[in-house]
């Protein structure tokens, strides 16, 4: 198989968080009614994890499930394995009202780790990032300054974030910007 | 600044991840109708000081359309509801005469 081209080559930055481009996340988008039976087994069959609640997130390994809108979910797992699972997943749900396809390569991944990680994101997007309000299991669709964006927390120091892949380089800059080591505001005391 | 309730997905957005919509539960009127009927359609809004229902999306978030009735005057937020709906929930109508009394929005009281 021929090697991914990353939209950025696997970009790096180390500040208040290290920054990641992450190589080939594979990501699979099911559109359907997310409660419906025939669906929620088949993802089950295809991906390993039952679909998660509202802005929940479920994972396996390198398995896993967003919850992205009441019928929109976003499927992940290794990169190589993203067509293939597709694939299964459609077969799976033949005659149903729903709609599979591989956005492996639409998108961009970047890992945050490090214990700043919830004022890098708070300083990007309207979203309350208090450890009271967002906590690793839960999923935000937002924006980040001026781009749709996802992001999840894997645990309290590491975050993954999704955007499209045409402003993969918009978004590094406002990451690594928003991680400047000078720009601490130390709001997040724990 | 505006905090809306999707109610899709919970989340109290903030107004940059929302976009407005215009008024809520116009009633199209198509090529068929009568010239008065679809100038209503097409031109004639309600532009209230007070009490008013909108549509908004959620579209740095869920992405779906959805309804609100806010105050365009102190920017009060009475609630959400779905989209899929011609006339608000009564809950959010009984809400709206408390806290409103005597308001009036179209055909709405
Ligand atoms: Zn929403």
């Amino acid at each position: 198989m021929s090697d991914v081209a990353l939209a950025l080559g696997g970009a790096s930055f180390d500040g208040l968080v290290n920054i990641e481009e992450l190589a080939g996340q594979g990501m699979v988008t099911l559109r359907g009614d997310l409660s419906d039976t025939t669906i929620i087994s088949a993802v089950k069959d295809v991906f390993g994890v039952t679909l998660p609640g509202t802005r929940e997130t479920a994972f396996d390994g390198a398995q896993g499930a967003l919850w992205m809108s009441p019928d929109e979910a976003l499927l992940l797992c290794p990169y190589e394995e993203a067509l293939q699972r597709a694939d299964e997943l459609s077969a799976k749900l033949h005659g149903s009202h729903a709609l599979v396809v591989n956005v492996s390569d639409a998108r961009a991944v970047f890992r945050l780790k490090g214990v700043m990680l919830r004022e890098v994101i708070a300083k990007l997007a309207p979203v309350d990032m208090s450890p009271d309000a967002f906590t690793p299991g839960m999923v935000r669709r937002t924006r980040m300054a001026q781009v749709a964006a996802a992001f999840w927390m894997d645990d309290a120091n590491t975050a993954r974030i999704v955007c499209f892949r045409s402003v993969a380089a918009y978004m590094f800059g406002i990451l690594s910007v928003s991680a400047d080591d000078a720009s601490a505001v130390n709001h997040f005391t724990r | 600044m505006l905090l809306i309730n999707c109610p899709y997905c919970g989340v109290a957005a903030e107004e940059t991840e929302l976009h407005a919509g215009g008024e809520a539960h116009l009633k199209r009127f198509g090529p068929d109708s009568s010239d008065d009927d679809f100038t209503g359609y097409l031109f004639h809004r309600e532009n209230p000081k007070g009490v008013h229902f909108e549509r908004w999306r959620h579209v740095n978030g869920c992405g779906k359309w959805f309804h609100a009735a806010r105050c365009t005057n102190t920017l009060e937020v009475f609630g959400t509801y779905s989209a899929q709906t011609t006339e608000p929930p009564k809950d959010l109508l009984d809400t709206l005469r408390a806290k409103r009394p005597g308001f009036k929005w179209r055909n709405i009281a």
